[in-house]
């Protein structure tokens, strides 16, 4: 059982100011998940008349993408894991620092809960295959070379978290954007679209204000699902064939 | 309460092609008049949403998360059945829809299985066409593997994350049509009411969880896709936001409820560690492929697994079940596993769990193989409860994970609502008492893809020409908006002492108690006794802080507390009506010499539906007789 002191970011609207908020939690097991602990001092803040700490979570088994936090300064914390997936007894020290992903793409709501609709733009833009329910031929017709099929998932493995560009100096989105070109780069359904594809999801990152890459790979390190940089070469590729329009 | 099923007549295996040649079509001009209001955003809801728009009608989505890409469908990691028979086993549409009607214990309708089990195909192949990842043999052609209650490998799959690449496919079919301006997007916002009007559905109240604004939203019909309501015992495998807000306040608005004590206990999820436990974590029923499950012969044997040795090891569900083995249907195995934990013979420091070991595996198959196949859910495991399971074997217990009961709909998939539609898991109808493996994502996905788009337009293709829309001016839409203002301000007036949480904890408990694996009529009484007093504690001493203006989950989450805490009653009153046991509805009193769930077909081969008749009375029970013609009613036998 340890006690920590909280300091955690708090801002009531978009348009309002935020500062660093002091708590203190007592008697935290090393079994609770870090959501749990944050579980314990909102029932104690509620049981105080005050609002609790507004956060995003959902699954807590790190898969739907929803949590999204900086501890002490690191995206989803010191673990290779989602915020939800991460345990009290990997936090090093007795002080923590938890603030919400900072980006221009992605407004703060309240608290440390921010908007990524921006993601859900780049992916309208062109991160599909145009197949209209019904129209499919049978699922074996194509074979697809199983390596290619195992890159495409390890791309596709993408949990649109956020943690890449929280974690870029320049809040840049090339690795979520790279992950969902290089998934559908790598099979023939996505083959047809890929040019249109590549160019109007890179013109959406760039109007929302995403940064530039300048290969730094802290994306890949803050990655809960090991997106590998790779995925940004193979975006790069696909931009420039696209642009000279070259056919291999 | 008038419980029409529409089922065409004709020979089953013909039934959806006779339906789909009778059903009434709109003229591709006349679709974009017709607007549809989807609730949800997960498998069903966002294949809905969709292939609606594809086909050429306004659709707008609503759902709570920040994205429609994160629905709890997402966590779903087996896999997805369907009848391809690639492997050559044997497979076929007529023994997939009889696997899943034997393996719900006769409790469901013959005509929609049989409906699931023709489309299961289409999915397969529509999936693979948006680019979903599946697994593939080294030929390039798709893998199977075999789930439990089937002994046909019949499951396509996703390493352990199915759930998560079929909703990915479904958003990403849903974001071209929100860039084709098709759909129209609403993150964030929360259904709080339907509005109906002589029991026609007219649309529905909604709360932006960002600003607090009450809306209407009117529409030509209404679709829930809102999931199950596991969350009803506080703690279970689904996403911590998962609730029956929805689908209950549809219950009020007069859309029967059907089955609501049918609830499906998962055998492998990773026991409960402390009082902090915010949720339980699945492990996938696939380990159970490789994974021998086994406690101690004798009770109270506190020695490390390792040196227990082979002769005093139990592998209860092989010696009880010799076909099917581990593999056993969930509901046998989650009984199982309760029953030789009660023996006092269950492990690791509770005393709830049993084992789940690779040792046997590893030795035959190598370290390697068995990485390749659960890496993710072995890392996951270790995350968890920092033990290794490539060195000592898994500890699992069960936990509620799915809910085969839901709001009823007939074969065209309309609740008793006109225009009320219900798809995936919020509604009841392709499971009966025990949904097999593998089995969610095909139905969520046969719904949303295949089947409502049909029935609905034939639902929009009988209004003629032109919708008769009410506005959102109407009376309807005004009384149901001051509804909804008045709860919430409600809630947030009491101003009392305990939180939201606090009181779904203390119902979890009750209802874990009294209407978890094992049920008898005592305990039901006894919950139906003490609900209704928490219930009314609630009302007295919830503490909601904040406002109704801005983003407040402690709000959120009260309110669903609140209809949770009337949905449990509800629960509770079925599982007692229901005098016998099928599936996951295991009742004490009914039970074979050999502890086996003991089914009473002359009573109760029948759906129970629900209706509400008013706040604090008891809700009447209603009748859907079950016949089956193209299957022999017969004893579940796994042995």
């Amino acid at each position: 059982m340890t006690d920590y002191n909280i300091h955690v970011w708090r801002q009531a609207a978009t348009d309002k100011p935020g500062y660093m908020e002091r708590h203190r939690v007592t008697e935290i097991s090393d079994d609770m998940s870090f959501l749990e602990m944050l579980d314990v001092l909102n029932e104690s803040l509620q049981v105080a008349g005050k609002e609790p700490i507004a956060f995003d979570h959902d699954c807590r088994e790190g898969i739907c993408g929803a949590c999204s936090l900086v501890i002490n300064g690191q995206a989803h914390g010191p673990e290779t894991t989602t915020t939800c997936q991460l345990h009290m007894r990997s936090i090093q020290g007795t002080d923590i620092y938890i603030e919400p992903w900072r980006a221009a793409a992605f407004p703060v709501l309240k608290d440390c809960v921010v908007d990524r609709r921006s993601f859900d733009r780049i992916i309208q833009a062109g991160g599909f295959v145009s197949v209209n329910t019904g129209n499919a031929p049978d699922a074996n017709a194509n074979a697809i070379v199983k390596e290619d099929a195992e890159t495409a998932f390890d791309s596709a493995a993408c949990i649109g978290c956020g943690a890449c560009v929280a974690a870029c100096k320049n809040a840049s989105a090339m690795l979520f954007v790279s992950a969902k070109v290089s998934h559908l780069a790598h099979l023939p359904q996505g083959n047809s679209e890929r040019k249109e594809r590549v160019t109007s999801m890179i013109e959406t990152m760039d109007e929302e204000g995403f940064g530039s890459c300048t290969n730094y790979g802290e994306c890949e390190a803050a990655c809960p699902k090991s997106i590998s940089t790779e995925n940004i070469g193979v975006l790069n590729r696909e931009f420039v064939r696209a642009k000279v329009g070259s056919t291999t | 309460m008038k419980l029409d099923a529409n089922i065409p007549n004709g020979p089953i295996k013909d039934l959806w092609s006779i339906h789909k040649k009778s059903l009434k079509l709109v003229n591709p001009a006349n679709k974009r008049k017709f607007k549809v209001i989807i609730v949800g955003a997960g498998l069903a809801g966002a294949s809905a949403a969709a292939t609606l728009g594809e086909m050429g009608y306004q659709v707008e989505c609503f759902c709570f998360q920040d994205s429609p890409r994160r629905a709890h469908s997402i966590a779903a990691q087996g896999g997805i059945n369907a009848a391809k028979n690639y492997p050559g086993d044997g497979d076929s549409i007529h023994r997939l829809f009889y696997d899943t009607v034997k393996g719900g214990d006769f409790r469901s309708r013959e005509a929609n299985v049989h409906r699931l089990a023709e489309v299961s195909n289409e999915i397969i192949d529509h999936c693979v066409a948006q680019g979903v990842p599946f697994a593939r043999d080294y030929g390039g052609l798709l893998a199977n593997r075999s789930f439990g209650g089937a002994q046909v490998s019949r499951t396509f799959y996703a390493r352990g994350q199915t759930g998560q690449q079929l909703l990915i496919g479904a958003y990403q079919a849903l974001s071209r049509q929100i860039a084709a301006g098709t759909v129209t997007m609403h993150t964030r916002t929360e259904m709080l009411d339907v509005v109906t009007q002589d029991n026609i559905a007219r649309g529905i109240v909604t709360r932006n969880l960002v600003n607090g604004q009450i809306e209407s939203h009117s529409g030509d019909a209404v679709v829930l896709g809102t999931g199950g309501y596991a969350n009803v015992f506080y703690l279970s495998t689904n996403a911590v936001g998962c609730n029956v807000t929805a689908a209950y306040r549809a219950f009020k608005k007069g859309a029967g409820f059907a089955n609501p004590c049918y609830t499906q206990i998962h055998p492998t999820c990773i026991p409960v560690s402390g009082d902090h436990q915010s949720k339980l974590t699945l492990m996938s029923e696939s380990l159970r492929n490789d994974g021998r499950v086994w406690v101690p012969k004798t009770a109270d044997d506190k020695r490390a697994a390792g040196e227990i040795p082979e002769d005093e090891r139990d592998y209860y569900l092989e010696r009880k079940y010799p076909s099917f083995g581990n593999l056993a249907p969930r509901d046998i195995a989650s009984r199982s596993a309760k029953e030789v934990c009660d023996e006092g013979r269950g492990v690791g420091a509770t005393g709830l769990g049993v084992y789940l070991d690779f040792r046997d595996a590893i030795a035959r198959l190598g370290k390697d193989a068995i990485s390749a196949r659960y890496g993710n859910l072995f890392d996951m495991y270790q995350r968890i409860t920092a033990e290794n399971p490539y060195e000592v074997p898994m500890r699992i217990y069960p936990a509620p994970h799915y809910t085969m009961g839901g709001l009823w709909v007939d074969y065209n998939l309309m609740s008793t609502i006109e225009g009320l539609f219900v798809i995936g898991e919020a509604n009841f109808s392709d499971h009966g008492a025990n949904r097999l493996g593998a089995s969610a994502l095909m139905q969520g996905l046969a719904d949303g893809y295949f089947v409502l788009p049909q029935t609905l337009s034939n639902y929009f293709g009988q209004m003629g020409a032109t919708p008769t829309r009410v506005e959102v001016n109407a009376d309807c839409f005004i009384d149901s908006e001051k509804n909804c203002n008045e709860h919430v301000q409600r809630l947030l007036n009491i101003d009392g002492s305990r939180t939201p949480d606090s009181f779904h904890r203390e119902l979890g408990r009750i209802m874990w108690e009294h209407c978890g694996m094992t049920r008898t009529a005592e305990g039901l009484t006894e919950a139906i006794r003490k609900i209704p007093e928490l219930r009314e504690e609630f009302w007295d001493s919830v503490k909601v802080a904040g406002s109704s203006q801005t983003l407040n989950m402690a709000l959120e989450k009260a309110g669903r507390v609140a209809d949770f805490l009337e949905f449990g009653e509800l629960m509770c009153r079925d599982a007692l009506a229901r005098g016998e046991s099928a599936g996951g509805h295991f009742r004490a009193e009914h039970q074979t010499s050999e502890g086996e769930a003991l089914r009473n077909d002359q009573d109760f081969c029948h759906s129970a539906v629900w209706e509400h008749v008013g706040d604090n009375e008891i809700p009447t029970r209603h009748q859907e007789e079950l016949s089956f013609e193209a299957v022999e009613l017969a004893t579940r036998s796994y042995k």
